[in-house]
């Protein structure tokens, strides 16, 4: 595992140059911060703008980045020039995934700052916050490791993310959408979030959907990795 | 042991038979070239060489290495600079090889080293998006041979560069040579072959049409063998390599009219046109 420092330095190297990853990473805590200030609406519930932000964050940023950086490798074969330097897959995706979860989490941090939550709601908040990092960057690695260029990538990855990052907004407009969006992990942690907000219990049922998201995303992982490895 | 040593080697892609029985071997410390036009198989034959492509049939051998299942060790004996190898377009000069000698556990006073070896090490904090064409050539190449590779494969290392920097890179190359790598170099350039290399195979269509000394080939292609003859009023005489010509030849030196006599060797360009009936610069 000695090269996946060495790959994670290179990814912050690298996607520090590049605006357009970069804004992933800070678009929704800044919107957050900026909507926090600026907008107050009487009968609005506190921290409205935190938890919605926080969800479209998870998942937006893991998922697009995660996709965009295995893509690129891909399609400009410097990912097959570090596998004959003799960095083994595993290093390589721990490199990726351990950039893109810290960067994602910096995110996480500023909500749970802007949020008000202290000591052991700090945590949680930030638990949930990393599940979900977690999922969308499994789904972001599986449509990087199974497309071949950056463009079907991005055609792959983009309803995923829509789909995943507006329907708990969406949610909050309409009864059906928010039956459908049941089954969506981002949902759940969602309403995870409100929940811990709001100081009542997790449902079961967020809880169950979520672990079983993760499931999907970890076995759909294994496959894509086992199947073409990172050729 | 040879450096490189393969051996009935063929390759299908789908129907297409790319590669129709190649037996070839390099020896220690030489450049060899693989000279043939586009299309004829050099990148195909390279690439199974080093690993990145197994052959339908046929046995590959690298320093002793089974290439046919090549294990991690090989690739710290061997350098490669082929033309879809990319660099980080983002990161400058410098951190793309920063990059490797991290990952090969070298020295970083390297990447200096070898920055200024191929002349860009005052380009050394430039984005490799903004290189030129000839500039990124020898950002490759010192990438491929910044770990003192025993042997460099070097995949149409200048095609589409000016003539400067084509010159620049064959000195590279030449001094590697001196420095005890063996050099592995395809190529359409038959001056560049001529120029570089030890041992030629002429590539057409999947099979080695010829192999040998530059020099050797063109002499066996030499059927003709005549004299051309510079005379000092301008004209140009060719006379054939026979006992009349010498006599002619006697009486223009007699008479001091001669400005320059060459021997007319086909160069390899002819002799692949013989043997093939195409150019090499042809698609
Ligand atoms: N991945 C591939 N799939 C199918 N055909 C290929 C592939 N790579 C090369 N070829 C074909 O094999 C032949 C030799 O190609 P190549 O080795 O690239 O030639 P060269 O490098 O001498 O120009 C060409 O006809 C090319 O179209
Ligand atoms: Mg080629």
């Amino acid at each position: 595992m000695k090269n996946t420092g060495i790959i994670f330095r290179k990814t912050m190297k690298d996607t520090g140059k590049n605006i357009a990853l970069l804004i992933q990473f800070i678009m929704f805590p800044l919107m957050a911060v900026i909507m926090e200030n600026a907008i107050q609406i009487e009968d609005m519930p506190e921290h409205f703008f935190v938890g919605m932000f926080a969800v479209m964050h998870i998942g937006m940023a893991p998922l697009n980045v995660t996709t965009a950086v295995i893509s690129e490798e891909k399609e400009k074969n410097t990912l097959r020039v570090l596998l004959f330097g003799g960095v083994r897959p595993a290093e390589y995706l721990l490199g990726i995934g351990g950039y893109v979860f810290s960067a994602c989490m910096a995110g996480a941090i500023i909500f749970a700052v802007l949020g008000g939550y202290r000591g052991k709601e700090f945590i949680q908040f930030l638990l949930i916050m990393a599940t979900g990092i977690i999922v969308s960057m499994l789904l972001g690695a599986v449509i990087g490791i199974r497309s071949k260029s950056q463009i079907t990538a991005a055609t792959i990855m983009t309803p995923v993310m829509m789909v995943f990052a507006f329907l708990p907004m969406l949610s909050m407009f309409n009864e059906t959408i928010a039956k459908i969006a049941d089954i969506a992990y981002s949902q759940q942690i969602q309403l995870l979030l409100n929940g811990l907000a709001s100081q009542t219990a997790p449902e079961p049922k967020s809880l169950i959907v979520i672990a079983v998201s993760a499931m999907i995303a970890a076995v759909m992982f294994t496959c894509a990795y086992r199947k073409s490895g990172l050729s | 042991m040879k450096a490189i040593e393969i051996s009935e080697v063929r390759h299908h892609f789908g129907e297409k038979e790319v590669l129709k029985g190649i037996t070839l071997s390099a020896e220690k410390g030489e450049i060899i070239g693989l000279l043939g036009p586009s299309g004829a198989g050099k990148t195909t034959l390279i690439k199974i060489i080093t690993g990145q492509l197994i052959p339908s049939s046929g046995s590959v051998r690298l320093a002793g290495y089974d290439m046919r299942q090549p294990g991690k060790e090989i690739y710290r004996e061997i350098g490669m600079m082929m033309d879809d190898f990319g660099v980080y377009e983002r990161l400058s000069c410098y951190d793309n090889l920063k990059l490797y000698t991290d990952i090969y556990r070298i020295g970083a006073e390297r990447i200096s080293e070898v920055l200024k070896w191929v002349g860009l090490y005052e380009d050394r904090k430039c984005p490799a998006q903004k290189l030129s064409k000839g500039m990124r050539g020898r950002l490759l190449l010192a990438r491929a041979v910044l770990h003192h590779p025993k042997i460099l494969f070097l995949d149409e290392p200048t095609s589409g560069l000016d003539p400067a920097t084509t010159r620049r890179i064959h000195d590279l190359i030449h001094q590697m040579q001196q420095d005890g790598t063996t050099v592995f170099l395809t190529t359409h350039n038959m001056t560049e072959a001529e120029k570089l290399c030890k041992h030629i195979a002429l590539l057409h269509e999947g099979s080695i049409v010829e192999y040998g000394e530059p020099k050797e080939i063109c002499r066996r292609y030499n059927h003709q063998n005549r004299l051309r003859v510079l005379l000092s009023d301008g004209t140009v005489t060719q006379l054939p390599n026979t006992e009349e010509a010498a006599e002619q030849i006697r009486e223009y030196l007699l008479e001091r009219r001669i400005e320059t006599i060459h021997s007319t060797e086909p160069d390899l360009e002819s002799v692949f046109m013989e043997l093939t009936g195409r150019s090499l610069q042809e698609r």
